[in-house]
C-alpha cells in the first residue's frame, strides 16, 4: 500500500517502540501531525508550549526510560528552538531524536518563509544529522537514527524533513539494510586489559572509583555496588553519577568536584589509583588539570575513544561498555580469588576518609526563623524517605545553586531518578523534563527542584502539564535572585549586582506572583515562607492529584559550599 | 589549551561516506575544537560512495591523537589513519602564473624542465605552469619564480597515499 512520506515516517517510530512523542506544529510539520492523529492509538503526542519545552521533554522521557526520546517542530523558528535541547544531549549524552519540518525541496536554499539550514546550525551539537531528500529514504533513515542514538555513547540525532517528502506517497520498505560505514560503537575489551586493572588495585593502597553518567546510560549501577563492594574501593560520583551507586551506602563519598563533598575531594586527591568508569573529566570536576588526581594512577574506562586521553593521560586506557567490564572484572575475580584484593585491604584508607566525613561533613547552618534552600530540600527528601517513596520520587532541576543543592542535600540511592542539565547547564531544564519524565511513568511522583530563574525560563509548560494531565510537583526556592551568579559576584566581584536581582524592587512584594501565575494556569499552588509550615505544604505538594507550584521564599544570601573555583585545587576549597 | 605550537608535522587520511555536508562537518569540527591545519584536499576515490580527505596538521602527539579521534567520531566518517609513520606518497599539485616577457620565457621554461613540471599556457607576458610533487619542490619552484613575478597561483593541497597496501586502502574490508 502506498504511503505518504508523513505516516512512513510515524509509522517507522512506531516500529521503534515509540510510545510518546512531543510535538509543536507548524506550516512545514502539518502532514506530520496529520499522520500522527491516524497513529494515536499508538503514539501519544503531548502539546508543549515551546520547542525547547519539547526537547528537554524528549531528555527527561529518555532519561527516565532509557529510551530514544522523540520530540517534533516545525521548520525555521520550531527547528532553531530545539537547538539548545540538542547541545545539552550532546553535552549530556542522551539519546532523542528531533525530527524537524523543512520547507519543500523546490525552495531549499532560497530564503523561503520559515527556513532556516537545521542540519548545518545543529551539525556541531548533534550525534548526527540527516536532511531527507527522497521519501524512500525516510524508513532507513529512521532506523539509523534510533541505532546512532542509543548505541555507543548516546547522543542526540535530527532529522529534517522538507513537507514534499512527508506528502509524498510510495510504497514503503520497512527493513532497509543501515548505511553507516563509518559507525562502529562495539568495542570489546580485552580481559588481559582487565587483569591489569584488578592488579593495579592490588598494588593500590588508597584506590577510589570516580563515577558519571556512564554507568547510568549503561544500566552498570548493580554492577558498579558489586565490585565496589567485592573489592572495598570507595566511590565518588559526578553530577550525573548520582544515583548509579547508593548515596547512603557506607562506600559512597557522594559527588566530587567544584561542589562536591570535602572527603570525596580528599580521597580523589590523596588516592594512589583513580578508577575513572563512565566518565569525560569535566572542569567541574577537575578543577586544575595538572592538579587532580595527580598522586595517582589512572584507569579510565568509556564507551567513546575520544574521551580518553582528552583531559588527563590514563595509565590504563580501556574503550569499552562499563557494564561489561565491570562484570568481566567481577567474573575474573570469581574465577580466581587471588585477582581480587585482600579483604580489608583498604581499611585504613577507608577510615581515613571516614575521619574527614566526620571532620568536615557536608552542612550548612540552619536557620529557624527562615527555610534555607538546603534545609528545604533535605527536608523534603526526609518526608519522601519516611513514606518509602524513595525509589518511585524522580527529581529534576533548573541550572544554579538550587541544582547545586538538590546533588549534595538530596540522597540519591537509584538510577534513573535524577536529571539535570550538567554539561550545558541550560536553565528552564527542570519544568520540562519533569514532564517528559512524567509522561513515561504517570505513576511516579516527580519533583522539579527549581529556583525563581530557571523556572520562569519554561513556566509556560504548566499548561502542558495540566491540559496533559501530567501532576509534576515543582519545588520553588525562590530567593528573588539568579543565586549562582550572584554568589560569584559575592566572592569575586565585590557583591557589585549586575542585574542578578529578579525582584521588582524592595518595596515590592516578591515578584513575580507564581502561585497567581499557576492558578492562572490551573494548576494547584502555595507559597511558603515559615519553618513551621514546610512539612504540610511538602505533603500537600506531593499528594496533589494535579500539577502544584510550592513556592518557597528562601534567603537570598546562602552560598553553595563548598567551592572550588573554577581552575583551582582542593587546597583551594572555600569551606565558609 | 594553547593548540598551535608546532610541533611535528603529520599526514592524516581519511575515507569519509560520500554525502552533502560531510566537509562542512569535518571543517567545522575541526575548527571549532582549535585544531590548526595546514592543507585539507578531498576527492572521489575508486568507491563513489567514499570520499577521500587528507589533511596535514601539525601537534604533538596528544592533539594529534583528539583530532583523528574527533574525526573518528564523526559518523559519516568511515576511518581515519595517520599514515606520518608509514611509507606513503604525497603530492600537492599547483598551478602558477607568472610574468614572462618574450625576453624572460626560455629562462623560466629552462627552470621548468629542470622541477619536471609543464607549461600549460603561453600568453604575450605570462606563461602558466602546471607543477605537481611534494611540499618542498613546489615551495622551491615557488621560491624561483618570484624574482620574475608571480601573478596567480593555486594549489589543491597535499594528497598522499601509502604505498604497497592496496588491500588495507580499499574500500574491500570496511566494516
Amino acid at each position: 500500500m502506498q504511503l505518504s512520506g508523513a505516516d512512513i515516517l510515524v509509522q517507522s517510530l512506531v516500529r521503534h517502540g515509540v510510545d510518546v512523542v512531543f510535538a509543536y506544529p507548524g506550516g512545514a510539520s502539518m502532514p506530520l501531525h496529520q499522520a500522527l492523529t491516524r497513529h494515536k492509538d499508538r503514539i501519544r503526542t503531548i502539546l508543549p508550549r515551546h520547542e525547547q519545552g519539547g526537547g528537554f521533554a524528549a531528555e527527561g522521557y529518555a532519561r527516565a526510560t532509557g529510551r530514544v526520546g522523540v520530540c517534533m517542530a516545525t521548520s525555521g523558528p520550531g527547528a532553531t528552538n530545539f537547538v539548545t535541547c540538542l547541545a545539552d544531549a550532546k553535552m549530556d549524552s542522551v539519546p532523542i531524536l528531533a525530527i524537524t519540518g523543512q520547507v519543500k525541496t523546490p525552495v531549499i536554499g532560497s530564503d523561503a518563509f520559515q527556513e532556516t539550514p537545521i542540519v548545518e546550525v545543529c551539525r556541531a551539537v548533534t550525534k548526527h544529522h540527516y536532511l531527507v531528500t527522497r521519501t524512500q529514504d525516510i524508513s532507513r533513515v529512521v532506523k539509523e537514527a534510533f541505532h546512532v542514538a542509543s548505541t555507543g555513547r548516546p547522543g542526540p540525532v535530527i532529522i529534517d524533513l522538507p513537507k514534499d517528502i512527508q506528502d509524498e506517497k510510495i510504497e514503503p520498505d520497512w527493513d532497509p539494510p543501515m548505511d553507516l560505514p563509518g559507525y562502529r560503537p562495539d568495542r570489546k575489551v580485552a580481559p588481559a586489559q582487565l587483569e591489569a586493572v584488578l592488579t593495579l588495585i592490588r598494588q593500590s593502597k588508597r584506590p577510589i572509583i570516580y563515577a558519571g553518567g556512564g554507568i547510568i546510560s549503561a544500566a552498570a549501577s548493580s554492577w558498579l555496588r558489586m565490585f565496589a563492594e567485592r573489592t572495598g574501593i570507595p566511590v565518588a560520583l559526578t553530577v550525573h553519577g548520582l544515583g548509579g551507586f547508593p548515596s547512603e551506602h557506607f562506600l559512597c563519598v557522594q559527588m566530587l568536584g567544584m561542589h562536591g563533598t570535602p572527603y570525596a575531594n580528599y580521597a580523589i586527591n590523596e588516592a594512589d589509583l583513580l578508577l575513572a568508569f563512565g566518565v569525560r573529566f569535566d572542569d567541574r570536576v577537575t578543577g586544575k588539570v595538572s592538579e587532580f588526581a595527580k598522586h595517582g594512577k589512572i584507569v579510565h574506562i568509556d564507551i567513546d575513544p575520544s574521551e580518553i586521553n582528552k583531559i588527563k593521560q590514563a595509565s590504563i586506557p580501556i574503550v569499552g561498555d562499563i557494564q561489561q567490564c565491570l562484570r568481566s572484572m567481577l567474573q575474573i575475580m570469581d574465577n580466581d580469588a587471588d585477582q581480587a584484593p585482600s579483604r580489608n585491604a583498604f581499611a585504613e584508607w577507608i577510615r581515613r576518609i571516614e575521619g574527614w566525613r566526620e571532620q568536615e561533613p557536608l552542612r550548612f547552618q540552619d536557620r529557624q526563623d527562615a527555610i534555607l534552600p538546603q534545609y528545604a530540600i533535605h527536608r523534603m527528601w526526609e518526608i519522601i524517605r519516611d513514606r518509602n517513596g524513595l525509589a518511585d520520587t524522580i527529581v529534576t532541576t533548573g541550572v544554579g545553586q538550587h541544582q547545586m543543592w538538590a546533588a549534595q542535600y538530596y540522597r540519591f540511592n537509584t538510577p534513573r531518578t535524577w536529571f539535570t542539565s550538567g554539561g550545558l547547564g541550560a536553565m528552564g531544564f527542570g519544568l520540562p523534563a519533569a514532564i517528559g519524565a512524567q509522561a513515561a511513568f504517570p505513576d511516579k511522583t516527580v519533583i522539579d527542584i527549581d529556583g525563581d530563574g530557571s523556572f520562569v525560563m519554561n513556566i509556560q509548560e504548566l499548561a502542558c502539564a495540566y491540559c496533559e494531565r501530567l501532576p509534576v510537583k515543582v519545588l520553588l526556592l525562590n530567593n528573588q535572585h539568579l543565586g549562582m551568579v550572584m554568589q560569584w559576584e559575592d566572592r569575586f566581584y565585590e557583591s557589585n549586582r549586575a542585574h542578578t536581582y529578579l525582584g521588582a524592587g524592595p518595596q515590592e512584594e516578591p515578584y513575580p506572583d507564581f502561585v497567581k501565575i499557576a492558578r492562572g494556569f490551573r494548576c494547584n499552588a502555595k507559597c511558603i515562607r515559615h519553618k513551621e509550615d514546610f512539612d504540610d505544604a511538602i505533603i500537600e505538594m506531593l499528594d496533589s492529584k494535579v500539577p502544584y507550584v510550592l513556592d518557597v521564599l528562601v534567603p537570598y544570601q546562602e552560598h553553595v559550599l563548598p567551592m572550588i573555583p573554577g581552575g583551582m585545587t582542593v587546597r583551594d576549597m572555600i569551606k565558609a | 589549551m594553547p593548540r598551535y605550537h608546532q610541533d611535528m608535522r603529520h599526514v592524516l587520511s581519511a575515507l569519509v561516506h560520500n554525502q552533502p555536508g560531510v566537509l562542512a562537518h569535518v571543517s567545522g569540527m575541526l575548527a571549532s575544537r582549535g585544531f590548526n591545519i595546514d592543507s585539507l584536499a578531498v576527492g572521489e576515490t575508486e568507491d563513489p560512495n567514499l570520499s577521500r580527505m587528507t589533511f596535514v596538521v601539525h601537534g604533538n602527539d596528544a592533539e594529534l591523537e583528539q583530532v583523528r579521534k574527533q574525526l573518528d567520531k564523526i559518523v559519516s566518517v568511515v576511518r581515519v589513519q595517520d599514515i606520518s609513520s608509514e611509507d606513503f606518497v604525497e603530492r600537492d599539485l599547483m598551478l602558477i602564473k607568472v610574468k614572462a616577457s618574450p625576453a624572460q620565457r626560455m629562462e623560466i621554461v629552462l627552470l621548468v624542465e629542470m622541477f619536471r613540471a609543464r607549461v600549460v599556457d603561453v600568453s604575450p607576458n605570462d606563461l602558466l605552469v602546471e607543477i605537481s610533487g611534494q611540499e618542498r619542490k613546489i615551495e622551491a619552484f615557488i621560491d624561483l619564480m618570484r624574482p620574475n613575478g608571480i601573478l596567480e597561483l593555486a594549489r589543491t593541497g597535499r594528497i598522499a597515499l601509502v604505498r604497497g597496501m592496496r588491500a588495507r586502502d580499499s574500500s574491500g574490508d570496511v566494516p
